[in-house]
């Protein structure tokens, strides 16, 4: 932190925010590790745990909400103070999805499984977007525990390369599922799993929006930095 | 939240101050402060005690010609002129830049007289213009509901919010351009409070208003450029809202946030 306040409990309070969702961040971050080796093979345990730890992260999400409302009314938090508590508010609502789809992954898988003959090699077909994926997730904590900005740029350039993987994997089971419609439960499975890793890739991305938010100040939602917009021709 | 479309009157400016430097005697309490006071808009002065920001705000009156060995270098651009040249004239100057005080300071006299003192040494009014006059002044403070039965009544026997309303009546009576508040509720309950805040944002519809606080929220919520200040010099000047969300300099940022050792 960029030293210290006047008020030590207010410094308090911020570490006590800064931790929990680091807390968070740590437990959704194993609920998407467990969920896809769930998926990869199928341990029923696992799955059930991934998906009780969802009550957990989601009792986070509460308390963290409830402890920035506090900070707010008890300490007025300005500049980077006020853009910090703004971002964690915004923070735990990504992680808290980031759960929901690693619990929905893990849901998924168990039936996948539990239905037995899978007929394509389902893991294989997601393993490029769930490690690109990971990557983005653990870089996005990571930038928010260090407060990196330059980190932060760097992964959201790394969202189009999973978008583009995503599009991928829909043409591929596609053609899997015209080839030999007893694919097709399995197929969608598979796509319901794909998109669920993409997903949790949007919401790290929006974590390193947050980021730079804190950091700089500016708010880089909704704006291609790298391609300005080109002027439209006129109407005819 | 809608985006502020700048105006005109946000372009224009009231006060141009340049190069300002003040003493105390030998102490040197400002150094080289140049910036502008816009038009119809609130401009806010932060910063710790004795940062030189009350000092500032008298410069704009000359209040300090009161006190022997207080002397300004620098210019003050005002209307044309720099205020700051001995052959200003500091009355009609104070007339046009009025000024209230941390602490309400009613005369010992009526209400009425309170407002009307002030308009009696700059015009000649029949007892119905002044009549006229003192009711305007006393509904712009937000106070002729409250006191319009009460205006043979002492100033005294106001409550403090109330007091400090009057006071702000009596400088707008004398209709100036720009009103300098110090710490103009530093002595108020927040419900006085409020109601000064809120009159702050009605008057800066025909007032440039300058305001001296401690209260940094108070300066976050009435005014459209803030000013922070240390050890006599200008540290950052900007619209409020950049200043309290994201100010440029690390310094400001280590004030408004509290961490200021």
């Amino acid at each position: 932190m960029i030293g210290e306040h006047s008020s030590k409990q207010y410094d308090h309070e911020l570490e006590t925010i800064r931790s929990k969702v680091l807390l968070m961040g740590g437990i959704v971050e194993t609920q998407f590790l467990d969920a896809m080796t769930c998926f990869r093979i199928g341990n029923v345990e696992r799955a059930d745990r991934v998906i009780a730890e969802d009550d957990q992260v989601n009792q986070l999400e509460v308390q963290l909400d409830d402890a920035c409302s506090h900070l707010i009314v008890r300490r007025q938090p300005t500049a980077n103070d006020l853009r910090t508590v703004m971002a964690t508010i915004k923070v735990i609502t990504d992680l808290e999805r980031i759960g929901d789809e690693a619990s929905k992954i893990a849901r998924t898988s168990k039936s996948l499984h539990g239905r037995g003959a899978v007929g394509i090699n389902h893991y294989e077909m997601v393993r490029t977007i769930a490690t690109a994926t990971s990557d983005m997730l653990h870089d996005a904590l990571d930038a928010f525990a260090r407060l990196d900005g330059k980190q932060a740029l760097q992964l959201i350039a790394q969202d189009a390369v999973v978008d583009h993987e995503f599009r991928m994997i829909m043409r591929n089971l596609i053609t899997f599922m015209m080839e030999d419609p007893r694919t097709i439960s399995s197929a969608l499975d598979t796509l319901w799993v794909a998109k669920a890793i993409e997903r949790i890739g949007d919401h790290a991305k929006n974590i390193a929006e947050y980021v730079i938010y804190v950091v700089e100040g500016k708010d880089i939602r909704h704006t291609k930095p790298a391609a300005p917009i080109p002027d439209l021709p006129p109407a005819a | 939240m809608p985006i502020p479309i700048p105006t005109v009157s946000q372009k224009n400016k009231t006060i141009e101050i340049s190069g300002l430097n003040f003493f105390y005697g030998k102490t040197q309490s400002l150094t080289n402060v140049s910036l502008d006071i816009h038009e119809k808009q609130v401009t806010a002065f932060i910063g710790p005690s004795g940062c030189g920001k009350s000092t500032l705000l008298r410069t704009l009156n000359r209040m300090y010609d009161l006190y022997p060995g207080q002397r300004a270098e620098g210019s003050i651009m005002y209307r044309g002129r720099n205020i700051l040249d001995p052959g200003q004239d500091v009355n009609m100057l104070r007339a046009k830049v009025g000024m209230v005080f941390q602490k309400p300071t009613p005369f010992p006299m009526s209400v009425y007289d309170n407002i009307a003192f002030g308009v009696r040494l700059y015009e000649d009014l029949s007892k119905g213009e002044m009549d006229e006059r003192v009711e305007w002044a006393l509904k712009k403070a937000a106070l002729w509901g409250e006191v319009k039965d009460k205006l043979t009544k002492s100033g005294l026997s106001l409550s403090g919010g109330q007091q400090q309303r009057l006071c702000i009546a009596r400088g707008v009576a004398v209709k100036p351009d720009v009103l300098l508040l110090d710490e103009p509720t530093s002595a108020l309950d927040p419900i006085s409070t409020a109601k000064v805040e809120e009159l702050i944002s009605e008057l800066k519809q025909d007032y440039t208003i300058t305001i001296v606080t401690h209260n940094m929220q108070q300066a976050a919520r009435c005014s459209d450029y803030t000013a922070y200040m240390y050890l006599g010099e200008l540290v950052e000047f900007g619209e409020t809202d950049q200043i309290f969300m994201n100010p440029a300099r690390k310094e400001t940022q280590d004030y408004i946030t509290g961490r200021f050792g």
